[in-house]
């Protein structure tokens, strides 16, 4: 290993970086560009839910359990409507995702003690929405219902309301949000966007640049220099494990300062696992680059391998612990679940090394078989 | 053209036998480019597969610790109301902050704890309290698991209420309540594999309908073929235009593919409308988003570039057009802006036809708009085509 033969590779690769306009904006622009599209597009929130009311009661009763949709922040109203038929039209182009239908005697029957059937149309089509909105639905619903009870079992039993009260819910569930307190899905979502941004921009620009010295050819003057594998290989990955750190910080500042994400962790311990992290995802890159020979085809290769682990198996969507056995296996295998554990626990949880240790090693593990593996598979003497 | 002599009858059939010839031509290289073929049979078969199965959002299986200081008849009853398919107990927990480091090492997403005395008060009819402590670093999992475990809490409370009172005359049929009557229609099961293949579907079209028009176009500038078609009797629509119809014709094939090969049987996604309406639509839509493609390759030196251009110019349009979160969620602003994205109305027309069987009657406005949208995009990749080569 020559110090200076490294430091010659890496100065010839940034030059070529930073001369390719295509290249730099890659490197640089597109984390960004992605975080602010991937930022507000994964917003999971579901709230202006738009809908349409059927009333056959026209009742004042009728028109204050109505009123609890109108005024609710996840609903919004859009008309009220003579029949069921006309909702059909309504819920069939997509113009509504709901429409409730309060049925005739609704009032009638409540205060006389008899349970009223009110109708939900839920479009079913987009099926975590239609899972919010029936939470949505039936949390208005009970709501109403136990002031209904209290009000009736108050008057006829002759109890006090609060007695009343015990009496319809005797056990009261206390929630608390642990880490992301006002629950915003920018706040979960931003973190994980972070890994996510680096997981497929890292891989990506590392295989593109080392492939396109293979297409172009140039790669013959390695392949005819004294430049060893080792030394090749150490000075072309160090400008690009160096440019993922620095998106890896740039990222950071994003989603702290543009996003508003709160930062509790330790700032050093993140940078240093994040540093562990992108000599993993280089490593990808590497192995990517070694298995193909055009420039195009390291780009959907590198799309196959992240794209779908990163987002299936990371706990990006869903928590690796209610993954089943099968797919936790596969979790295991992926570099991004690891920095997942990371990004959250240091920005939400607040957590550092005591809790995180396992990840970063599993982290440096997987950079250190990458590189191995990438060492083995390079070669000075290209077959054919 | 000009130089074609001859009745314009005659002229007619070159011209058509010279397009079919380009066509003809388009496929062969296409299918002689390895990379992009495994990617293309990739997406539209194990990819639609392995999303399918795996990528949903709804709660499921969430881990939960239980911290129980009863130890009664009462709390092991409320433990076993928290069952799959949305919660999956992890076990009993020996004190709280135990709870805290499962939460905190992402061992568990929830810590349910009831407090000592449960049972007794709940006997008595005193008010009584039990707490849960979710994990919202994923924030949507973690109100779905709070609303669950409301309703379950809530219904058990009721129902030790009313056997404790004595159910002969407060049998819910007498009990001014609401009656929850909600249908889910469309996808009644709320069966997320029908969505997220379709969407997934749908990514696929868009990318390729982009990706393999301009690759095959770029191609030509790359190895400087593109001359000797430029010195070729071919107008630049001859040109063009064999790019477009080959790799809608594949694009169609491999939707067919996906959908009749995958999801319609492994899934059991229903096609509820006219299967004619939708594959015609489909061709419509792909026509059009690849005069993005052409406009693309107009810029590009290589095929990374396009690949590049790809990615990034077609990321936000499949990001936010609705497939991934549902537009409603989103700033005013985005929604504002995927006016322009074709393929927000082209998920329209498919949840349409496919999931709820509308036809053209309801659908008229999204394929309006879509159609006059993709109009736009193909004339301009067309003029930056003739602009760069005539």
């Amino acid at each position: 290993m020559n110090l200076r033969r490294i430091a010659a590779v890496t100065s010839k690769e940034w030059r070529e970086i930073i001369r390719d306009r295509m290249f730099l904006f890659l490197a640089f622009l597109m984390p960004v560009a992605w975080m602010i599209v991937f930022g507000y597009g994964l917003a999971l929130d579901v709230e202006n839910i738009s809908f349409v009311v059927v009333d056959r009661d026209h009742t004042s009763l009728s028109r204050e359990y109505l009123h609890r949709f109108v005024k609710s922040r996840y609903f919004s109203f859009q008309r009220e409507l003579a029949g069921e038929r006309e909702a059909d039209v309504w819920l069939q182009s997509g113009k509504a995702q709901a429409v409730i239908i309060v049925p005739e005697k609704f009032q009638e029957r409540l205060l006389s003690g008899k349970p009223a059937n009110v109708q939900t149309l839920i479009d079913g089509v987009f099926p975590l929405r239609a899972d919010i909105t029936k939470g949505y639905v039936i949390a208005i619903n009970s709501a109403f219902s136990e002031e209904r009870l209290v009000d009736f079992f108050s008057r006829r039993s002759g109890i006090s309301r609060p007695q009343a009260e015990v009496r319809v819910r005797p056990i009261k569930l206390e929630v608390r949000y642990l880490y992301n307190e006002e629950v915003r899905s920018t706040w979960s979502m931003v973190p994980a966007l972070v890994m996510f941004t680096l997981m497929l921009s890292s891989p990506l620009l590392t295989a593109l640049g080392i492939v396109r010295e293979k297409e172009t050819g140039s790669i013959y003057n390695i392949y005819s220099s004294t430049v060893t594998r080792i030394e090749f290989l150490a000075g072309k990955l160090f400008p690009y494990v160096l440019i993922s750190w620095v998106n890896a910080v740039v990222l950071w500042v994003m989603a702290t300062l543009w996003f508003g994400v709160p930062f509790k962790g330790n700032l050093l311990f993140f940078l240093a696992a994040s540093l562990v992290f992108v000599l993993s995802s280089t490593g990808i890159g590497l192995l990517v680059s070694l298995l193909v020979r055009t420039q195009i085809a390291a780009l959907l290769i590198t799309m196959i391998v992240s794209i779908l682990p990163t987002i299936l198996y990371s706990g990006l969507i869903v928590p690796v612990s209610s993954l089943s056995p099968g797919s936790q296996i596969q979790a295991h295998l992926f570099p991004s679940m690891y920095y997942t554990n990371i990004v959250r626990g240091a920005f939400l949880k607040g957590v550092g090394p005591e809790v995180l240790w396992v990840d970063v090693l599993a982290l440096a593990v997987y950079a250190a078989v990458l590189r191995i593996v990438g060492y083995r598979l390079f070669t000075k003497r290209p077959r054919s | 053209m000009k130089s074609v002599p001859g009745p314009s009858s005659q002229r007619a059939v070159i011209w058509w036998r010279r397009l079919a010839v380009m066509t003809r031509k388009e496929m062969l290289q296409l299918f002689r480019d390895v990379p992009i073929v495994v990617f293309l049979v990739y997406s539209f078969t194990l990819a639609i597969y392995i999303t399918g199965n795996g990528l949903g959002s709804q709660l499921h299986n969430a881990s939960l610790a239980v911290y129980d200081a009863d130890h009664s008849f009462s709390s092991r009853e409320l433990i076993h109301k928290f069952q799959a398919p949305f919660f999956r107990l992890e076990g009993e927990i020996a004190d709280p902050q135990e709870g805290l480091r499962l939460l905190d090492r992402g061992k568990a997403m929830a810590i349910l704890e009831i407090p000592p005395r449960f049972h007794e008060q709940l006997v008595a009819g005193e008010p009584t309290a039990v707490q849960l402590l979710v994990d919202t670093t994923n924030s949507p999992q973690g109100l779905s698991a709070s609303s669950y475990a409301a309703r379950i809490v809530a219904r058990f409370g009721q129902e030790t209420a009313l056997a404790r009172v004595g159910s002969s005359e407060e049998s819910s049929q007498n009990l001014p309540v609401i009656e929850n009557d909600h249908r889910v229609w469309y996808n009644p099961d709320q069966n997320e594999v029908w969505f997220e293949s379709i969407s997934h579907l749908l990514r696929q079209i868009t990318i390729f309908a982009i990706l393999l028009p301009a690759s095959a176009l770029v191609r030509e500038k790359e190895r400087g073929t593109i001359e000797q078609l430029l010195v070729a009797p071919l107008t630049p629509l001859q040109i063009m235009l064999p790019k477009v119809l080959s790799m809608t014709v594949v694009i169609l094939c491999a939707t067919a593919v996906g959908l009749f090969g995958i999801m319609q049987p492994v899934f059991g996604v229903p096609i509820k409308g006219s299967i004619v309406l939708f594959f015609g639509l489909t061709a419509l839509f792909v026509f059009t988003t690849a005069g993005m493609g052409l406009a693309a390759a107009t810029l590009a030196r290589n095929q990374a570039q396009v690949g590049m251009m790809t990615l990034f110019g077609v990321a936000p349009m499949l990001i936010l057009s609705g497939l991934m979160a549902p537009m409603e969620a989103m700033p005013e602003w985005v929604r504002h802006l995927m006016v322009l994205s074709p393929l927000r109305y082209f998920v329209e027309i498919t949840h349409g036809i496919l999931l709820k069987g509308a036809g053209l009657k309801i659908l008229w406005d999204s394929v309006l708009a879509m159609a006059v949208l993709g109009a736009a995009l193909f004339g301009f990749g067309m003029w930056r085509f003739r602009r760069q080569f005539e």
